[in-house]
């Protein structure tokens, strides 16, 4: 009967089971697709359009809406780091131990655990000659030798590459201190939106998914947004605003361009451009002048704003467009005359002299048009970015070590056999090893010509 | 000389050496090998020389972008990709029967971009002015294309590792197949290749999404999506020395994968909605 293993050992075994790697990396990756078919963080009214109430108290309630936050995805994620730390803390040491202290001697038995070894017998040389052959040669065709002297048997034992080994701990390694990264970024970081109006300044932005407004400790000011687009298209080329930092009365960087792909950053807070649209009503700069007696004047008026006209009569601008029915900037223009007689204009820009009536008392021109826009930023603190791209670099450096890297070993025995000197040849790669055999044929070909030279 | 023509002349080509590789398997000659071979070269020659033309096509239209700019650009790279890889397999295996296998893909894929896809060449939108699409893009299609070869091969292995463990003859079209030991080796050397990759890919995306959004992870679909692929090879790679999940088991996460990967590229674009809606 076998012995029943204590509960501690067991829990141990568990999580050092490669079993429990794949099935939970299958696990995750199954789950995972719930998040891409279902919306995430939508608020209840839309998950409601679409899902009848029943229904979305069971995905509610499985916590389907937010599933990457979810206690089951972070359990399973929990899951998987135990798995690679035991994995990782099992198999260390072992290897730790193989390469600071390598088997500088190879018995028999060593030398019966490889595929590939060869043996030699040497006639009238010494031990110590055919020693001296086999380390320079070693040294030369593939690295250094360490040498072993045991009771008058010469063992050589000579290693490329060890560090090949610690790829696939890097490699592992690298995960964890990802996850301490984002872990980080959830716990001092946070994302947040503000909208500034042109002109305008902030010192509070948003946080998503939060009422209050964190304060940023200095003020960021909006000088201009604008959008251009490429030309005889309305496919947008650029979204850029100029920005003005301002921190404690002083400007830290002024009209600062931030575009899509160009953020700005202070004091580890950064800027996106992200949104834009209009706001408030449009300004308009008119030239009028009165046709009786030929007074010219410039205005600078806003939609619904009255104004007086030389004359005696007042202006009032019904309705400004940045595009009036494809003619390009247009404003509609009411004229209220001394004795209370009304009369409309229309003023195109681009075509001044479209509503010159016989009968007008004024003609306008439309100069500037100017619509005041707020930019939409995105705005972020994430202070553990850059833990997150030294585990990414770290990932990428452990993969490719642990992917392209093999560590190499030979050992080379030279002894006494009866009045001749006897060379025993062995080697072994941790991985590739077809590649190592190549390279090991024509290592021990080689080296056997060199002995008997 | 134009892209389009190049276009053509890589498509015809591909569909060339994909009838000869079918061929081969019936008629085991190794003169048509060699020509499907050949076929292939051209092929990548030509689909080399018509991403080159169109992108100076796009600087002489004034915009200054790599061709990896919409869908019908990123699907006719994919493709480069594809023949890449293989040549690259090739080279090292000279094992003739995976071409009708993995080349499909490739003609496939070039087909498709010709008669479904806007081949207009247009500028980019601001949210694609960044020079990591280019990283983000050429390192994911290079994993992308790993994982093409790998399929073919583990689909073979799945063919042909039923023949052997009942020792059966070299019968019919899987006679001249390399054996399972190859395969398996032809599968996990292109994962080996792709799975870096895809974490380039992947990371490049995260590098290039902080930068534009402020956020290297926001689980768009897309992102998630390149995740589960990630899960399911890092999954084929720790199975390939786990008892009980070598061979066939590895072979079909292989395939899975694979499946998992276009649906990434594809199925995210056409049926989710995501951040990478733009890439249609």
């Amino acid at each position: 009967m076998p012995a029943k293993k204590n509960p501690i050992d067991a829990l141990w075994d568990f999580f050092c089971s490669l079993k429990l790697t794949i099935v939970t990396l299958i696990l995750l990756a199954a789950t995972s697709i719930i998040g891409t078919v279902i919306q995430q963080n939508r608020s209840p009214e839309e998950y409601l359009q679409r899902y009848t109430e029943s229904t979305y108290r069971l995905l509610d309630s499985l916590q389907f809406f937010d599933m990457y936050h979810s206690w089951w995805f972070l359990a399973l994620l929990g899951i998987f780091s135990l798995n690679l730390i035991a994995c990782s803390l099992k198999r260390f040491p072992l290897v730790w131990k193989a390469v600071t202290q390598p088997r500088l001697t190879a018995d028999d038995a060593l030398f019966q655990t490889f595929a590939n070894t060869e043996e030699q017998l040497v006639k009238g040389k010494s031990i110590e000659q055919v020693g001296e052959k086999v380390s320079v040669y070693l040294r030369q065709h593939f690295a250094a030798p360490v040498l072993t002297d045991q009771d008058g048997t010469l063992h050589f034992f000579a290693q490329k590459m060890r560090y090949a080994r610690f790829g696939v701990y890097v490699t592992h390694l690298s995960i964890l201190i990802i996850f301490v990264g984002a872990i980080i970024g959830n716990l001092w970081g946070y994302k947040a939106f503000v909208n500034i109006v042109e002109g305008t300044s902030e010192s509070r932005v948003w946080p998503r998914g939060s009422n209050a407004p964190i304060d940023l400790g200095f003020t960021v000011r909006c000088d201009e947004f604008s959008v251009s687009f490429y030309e005889g298209s309305n496919r947008p080329k650029e979204f850029k605003s100029l920005l003005t930092v301002i921190d404690g009365g002083q400007v830290i960087e002024e009209r600062r361009p931030v575009i899509v792909n160009d953020p700005l950053t202070y004091k580890g807070i950064t800027f996106y451009q992200s949104s834009y649209g209009p706001t408030g009503d449009a300004q308009i700069r008119l030239q009028a002048t009165a046709v009786a007696t030929g007074e010219t004047i410039d205005l600078a008026v806003r939609q619904g704003q009255r104004v007086g006209l030389p004359g005696g009569s007042t202006l009032r601008v019904l309705n400004v467009s940045q595009s009036y029915q494809n003619f390009g900037p247009g404003a509609q223009l009411e004229v209220v005359d001394a004795e209370g007689k009304r009369s409309t204009y229309l003023v195109l820009q681009k075509f001044p002299g479209f509503d010159s009536r016989r009968d007008a008392a004024y003609r306008f021109v439309l100069g500037d048009f100017k619509q005041r826009y707020y930019t939409g930023l995105q705005v972020a603190k994430d202070p553990g970015v850059w833990v997150v791209w030294l585990g990414c670099f770290l990932m990428i450096v452990g993969s490719m070590v642990a992917f392209f890297m093999s560590h190499r070993r030979i050992w080379v025995r030279v002894e006494a056999v009866g009045d001749q000197v006897g060379v025993k040849i062995g080697g072994s790669a941790h991985r590739n090893q077809p590649g190592f055999e190549l390279f090991f044929d024509e290592f021990k070909k080689n080296l056997k010509s060199e002995l008997v030279s | 000389m134009t892209s389009s023509l190049f276009f053509n002349i890589t498509t015809i080509a591909y569909f060339a050496a994909m009838v000869l590789f079918i061929i081969y398997l019936v008629s085991r000659s190794r003169a048509v090998a060699l020509a499907a071979t050949g076929a292939v070269w051209a092929g990548f020659a030509a689909n080399t020389l018509a991403i080159g033309l169109r992108w100076r096509e796009a600087y002489a239209l004034g915009f200054e972008q790599a061709p990896l700019s919409n869908l019908y650009e990123s699907v006719v790279f994919f493709a480069w990709s594809i023949a890449l890889c293989y040549l690259l397999m090739d080279f090292k295996y000279k094992q003739r029967a995976v071409g009708a296998f993995v080349i499909p893909f490739a003609f496939i894929f070039m087909i498709w971009a010709q008669l479904g896809l806007n081949a207009q060449i247009q500028p980019l939108v601001p949210a694609l002015q960044s020079n990591w699409l280019t990283y983000h893009v050429i390192t994911c299609f290079l994993g992308y294309a790993g994982f093409a070869v790998a399929c073919g091969a583990s689909i073979m292995y799945l063919l042909v590792i039923g023949r052997e463990e009942r020792k059966g003859d070299k019968q019919g079209l899987t006679g001249i197949f390399p054996s399972a030991k190859v395969l398996d080796d032809i599968n996990y050397k292109a994962i080996m290749f792709g799975f870096p990759m895809l974490s380039l890919g992947i990371i490049t995306g995260a590098a290039w999404a902080n930068y534009a959004w402020g956020t290297y992870w926001s689980w768009d679909p897309k992102e998630t999506w390149s995740l589960i692929i990630w899960f399911i090879y890092a999954a084929f790679l720790h199975a390939r020395f786990t008892r009980g999940w070598v061979g066939r088991k590895a072979a079909w996460l292989s395939v899975i994968g694979f499946v998992a990967t276009i649906f990434c590229y594809l199925g995210v674009n056409l049926l989710l909605a995501g951040l990478h809606s733009y890439g249609s």
